[in-house]
């Protein structure tokens, strides 16, 4: 007893010691330095940029000895949330590095502060422009991006003519003349713009359509279908398939160089013409650039430390140790720099390119264009079509927002509401039995007063908060009062078709297909499974078991792009296997069917093993005597099974299987990952359409919040008719 | 005779079935170590993922991430993420179990509201929250500590906690604590000493439900942290995938290390895990 007493102390001050660190270390690390200058940005960890970035904050702060730089490295899918939640609460960076496209946006939520003009000649006057939205400047530009040809001057010793001339060069099996993201609006955007067409028109219209959009995807098609460039190709297949030596050339921007081995022989040139003779592929210019932000606590000193690092000594250590291709002028004069090839060759490519335009819709065009290139170049859909309903997937997420509504009705309900609220309660407190039922609840009351207020306050209350800005219609914070509009538009389908791409009805419908079909699997496996794990008999029980459940103990985001890989259609394990079976290889992400059995293949490996373990602790509970019994009736195996064991189990694995069902209508890993809603969102089940209304089309945060609303009531619904049930068949064995 | 043969046979079976489900369930994972030990090497269509030429320098690059002002980043980051999801685990259990306990054994006015209220939060999906959670934290001033994304966790945790608990209560007779009582423990001495110890199973898979809604979270604390010093290690993993290049490499190993201890945990839990799963599973 004493050693269980003194156990339980120790654990309780290891508890406290835990909560003292989690609170009081974070103050260790800030040193008394009379400035801290907080810089963010979103490097690779360990990339050269980011080394460059520490060495010339150094070398800033070495000759600013009363000033500190803290850097912080940001993950860049939280980057811009992160931004527009930290910036405006004030506890945003001093200054910020990130590319021109989003500063109309910065600028026009008020995250940024004017910035001093840098002098005269320093940088080219198209940069600056880009980052003056509305005419002030906003940003120092520090580095310039955009694609260019790699050659691997092995396979590829003369700089091809154009496109068309490096698709013809003959090639090995198993190598590309040329890799590139074939489905990635942004790379085919410099073969568009050779032809002539935009993504985005002066207006702030999409224009990947008519026939200068044509003539791009169909050159594209041709290529991917001649094989001269890989199908489905990702960022991470262009980086493997030229850095092995696999590829004579590669489009792509500075950030591929760093990852290539020093035993590849290659080298740059600007983008090729796209058929012979003809106009050069012109990509678009990112323009990465310093921001001192709103709310800054020494914008002075972030000013200057912009300026450091843009022009001068910081510019210098950039280009040589980050070998970023900088925007500062004068750097080119250095010996050093000047005689770096890689950097005069990217340099003269970004004159060449087309700064990416900061209308806030140019980011909107890249979803519908890369659907667009998707069905042509994996279902086959004809040019125009697929064009065409690209043109219309804009429209339906730049429709005009709804106009602003009068609240009055709606305070007028709630005022009403809380009013009839009272008084039932003032009723209520006057009835002596219910007095005394609370009287008597007293005690209970201590038992749950702390969790009440622990999830009522850092639970409830964010979750109601997000509900109510269902009601409301806008971009980001910039939100109006909006009343039903936002219900009314989900459940008409924006005045499309009811059943049509993209409804609420239709994504519902593949929402419940995915769960019924996920659940019954689930548990077919993990039941089956854990019947053979409870035979009596068996041998190496335990490893079994350990390794049954690995799947649910290994990061579900890792695993999941993990099975998104063996899908791949030309190297992935799937087709590996399907082709030695003698077996056609399929396109999974092309087909509805294929995609959301690749879907559902995924949840099911990640799945079974919860549905296996909760069925291994019934049938452990299950008394061994009932068999006992059974078996001396002389009943068969089977009978006992049906007779015993399913009776037993059905009442047992009830309540997981509810839970499973409202967990597997919210998995939004598994879709977004693995599918990502290909072919064309028609995989996309109710909360992943919600991620995306509220993080890639321009941040409707209220719409999103009206769809988790109906999700909440759907579930609310389908418990409420789950619990009827289950009352009704407990019944009916009574 | 021919039973024996039976049932050696059916054994048999049975081991070709586990074994086959034991590939499904390893096969994937192979992907991952393969892609861990692989740096470099050229894209192939195989079946078995065999790295062309193994190397630990993934391994090493994610875990020596170090530098001369702050140390040894990584391990900074690794304690964080222990910590943090320690501190969740035992903040998470310290709300919910009395919490459960009030609803297995007491009536109260509100308890079938409260009951329906906590099944709600786990119904609603969570996109929705993030925003005024924010400025809920930076309202009360805690954001940016280790404390505010405990605080997150464990009350995110405590719905299925409670649940889980309740049932796992509702199983235990209540003649044990009267008896206690009667022998003048009160009723929280009889709670401690007595419900408590009969409750492990169910607390220990409590608890490894609240280490993992802890330990795996991305979202919340790349928002919240802005200070390298204080990262989990999920945020650090999606710092491998950048705008234009992603290091999937680094991506892979710092993945398995990261599973190692929830593995580690999993088989020393594994005992209780059965059994505790269902004794305390919902029960609506």
């Amino acid at each position: 007893m004493r050693s269980r007493r003194g156990a339980r102390a120790a654990a309780l001050a290891a508890f406290l010691a835990l909560l003292a660190l989690c609170t009081l270390s974070p103050s260790l690390g800030r040193a008394q330095a009379p400035i801290t200058l907080r810089v963010w940005h979103a490097y690779g960890q360990g990339s050269a940029e980011e080394q460059a970035l520490r060495q010339a904050a150094d070398a800033y702060v070495e000759a600013h000895p009363n000033q500190r730089i803290e850097l912080l490295a940001n993950a860049f899918g939280a980057y811009l949330s992160k931004l527009e939640s930290a910036v405006p609460t004030g506890n945003g960076p001093d200054l910020f590095i990130d590319a021109h496209e989003r500063i109309g946006h910065y600028a026009e939520r008020g995250l940024v502060a004017p910035m001093p003009a840098p002098p005269a000649g320093s940088f080219a006057q198209v940069e600056l422009d880009a980052l003056s939205p509305g005419g002030t400047l906003y940003g120092l530009p520090l580095s310039l991006k955009c694609a260019a040809l790699y050659l691997n001057t092995d396979l590829a010793p003369e700089e091809p003519t154009s496109l068309e001339a490096l698709a013809r060069m003959p090639h090995a099996p198993g190598d590309f003349p040329l890799v590139f993201e074939a489905e990635n609006a942004y790379y085919v955007a410099a073969l568009l713009h050779a032809h002539g067409g935009r993504l985005l028109d002066e207006g702030g219209d999409y224009a990947f359509v008519g026939p200068e959009a044509h003539a791009t995807v169909a050159q594209v098609r041709d290529l991917v279908q001649a094989g001269a460039t890989p199908e489905e190709a990702s960022g991470e297949l262009v980086k493997r398939l030229f850095a092995s030596g696999h590829a004579a050339s590669a489009i792509s921007g500075p950030w591929l160089a760093p990852d290539l081995p020093e035993s590849l022989h290659y080298r740059v040139a600007p983008l090729p013409p796209a058929v012979e003779g003809g106009e050069p592929m012109r990509p678009y210019l990112t323009i990465e650039a310093a921001y001192v932000a709103t709310h800054a606590q020494h914008p002075g000193e972030a000013a200057a430390l912009a300026d450091f690092l843009a022009r001068g000594p910081g510019a210098l250590i950039r280009a040589k140790v980050g070998r970023q291709i900088v925007a500062d002028r004068a750097a080119y004069d250095d010996p050093e720099v000047a005689g770096d090839a890689f950097l005069a060759t990217f340099r003269r490519a970004a004159a060449a390119a087309i700064p990416m335009p900061t209308d806030p819709h140019m980011r909107l065009t890249f979803e519908p264009a890369q659907q667009a290139l998707r069905k042509v170049l994996r279902t086959g859909v004809p040019i125009d079509d697929a064009l065409e309903e690209g043109a219309r997937r804009f429209r339906d997420v730049t429709r005009p927002l709804p106009g602003p509504s009068s609240p009055t009705p709606a305070f007028v309900l709630l005022g009403l509401f809380l009013l009839a609220l009272v008084f039932s309660m003032v009723r209520r407190l006057k009835d002596p039995e219910t007095r005394a039922a609370l009287s008597r609840s007293m005690p209970a009351y201590r038992w749950v007063a702390h969790a009440f207020v622990a999830v009522g306050l850092l639970v409830m209350l964010p979750l109601i908060v997000g509900a109510l800005t269902s009601f409301f219609a806008g971009h980001g914070t910039d939100l109006h009062y909006a009343g039903l509009s936002n219900y009314i538009e989900i459940l008409s389908a924006r005045g499309g078709d009811l059943l049509g791409h993209g409804s609420f009805w239709l994504v519902l419908c593949v929402t419940v297909l995915w769960t019924v079909l996920n659940l019954a699997l689930h548990v077919a496996i993990g039941v089956f499974l854990a019947l053979l794990l409870n035979r009596p008999t068996l041998r190496l029980k335990g490893m079994y078991r350990v390794l049954l459940i690995l799947p649910w103990a290994v990061p579900s985001y890792v695993t999941a792009l993990s099975w998104k890989g063996m899908f791949h259609r030309q190297f992935g394990a799937v087709n590996a296997l399907l082709t030695a079976l003698g077996a056609e290889p399929v396109s999974f992400f092309a087909h509805f069917s294929t995609a959301f059995t690749a879907n559902l293949v995924t949840n099911v490996w990640l799945g079974f093993p919860f549905m296996m373990v909760v069925t291994l602790g019934a049938l452990s509970s299950i008394p061994k005597d009932l068999y006992e019994a059974a078996a001396v009736d002389g009943a068969t195996k089977k009978q006992q099974f049906w007779r015993i064991t399913a009776p037993l189990l059905v009442p047992a694995l009830a309540p997981a299987v509810a839970m499973s069902a409202v967990w597997t209508f919210n998995m939004f890993n598994v879709v977004f990952l693995v599918s990502g809603g290909e072919p064309d969102g028609s995989t996309e089940i109710l909360v992943s359409d919600a991620y995306r209304w509220a993080f890639t089309r321009s941040n409707q945060y209220g719409y999103a919040a009206a769809y988790a609303v109906l999700i909440f009531l759907l579930l609310v619904l389908f418990s409420k008719a789950a619990a009827r049930g289950l009352a009704r068949a407990e019944e009916k064995k009574a | 005779m021919k039973r024996e043969r039976g049932s050696l046979l059916a054994s048999f079976a049975s081991h070709v079935v586990l074994l086959a489900a034991v590939a499904f369930a390893v096969y994937p994972l192979f992907w991952v170590v393969s892609l861990a030990l692989t740096a470099g090497g050229a894209p192939q269509a195989q079946i078995i993922p065999l790295p062309t030429h193994p190397s630990l320098a993934n391994f090493h690059a994610v875990v020596g991430h170090a530098d001369a002002e702050r140390g040894w980043i990584f391990g900074m980051q690794l304690f964080n993420s222990l910590a943090i999801a320690a501190a969740t685990t035992v903040a998470a259990l310290a709300i919910a179990t009395p919490a459960a306990y009030a609803m297995s054994r007491f009536d109260f006015v509100g308890k079938k509201g409260s009951m329906a209220a906590l099944l709600a939060t786990q119904m609603f999906p969570g996109v929705a929250a993030a925003i005024p959670l924010y400025l809920l934290l930076n309202a009360m001033d805690i954001l940016d500590t280790r404390s505010d994304l405990v605080l997150v966790y464990a009350t995110t945790a405590v719905p299925f906690a409670i649940f889980q608990m309740r049932g796992a209560f509702d199983a235990i007779p209540r003649d044990l604590a009267e008896a206690a009582m009667v022998h003048g423990a009160t009723r929280f001495g009889a709670f401690v000493r007595v419900v408590l110890p009969a409750a492990r199973p169910a607390m220990a898979v409590t608890a490894l439900f609240a280490f993992m809604t802890a330990w795996n979270e991305f979202i919340l604390a790349a928002t919240f942290l802005s200070r390298e010093e204080v990262f989990t290690l999920p945020v650090v993993l999606q710092r491998f995938v950048g705008e234009h290049d992603a290091h999937w490499g680094y991506f892979a190993a710092g993945a398995i290390i990261v599973s190692i201890p929830v593995m580690a945990l999993f088989y020393w839990l594994q005992r209780h895990l059965v059994g505790g799963l269902t004794s305390g599973s919902v029960k609506g």
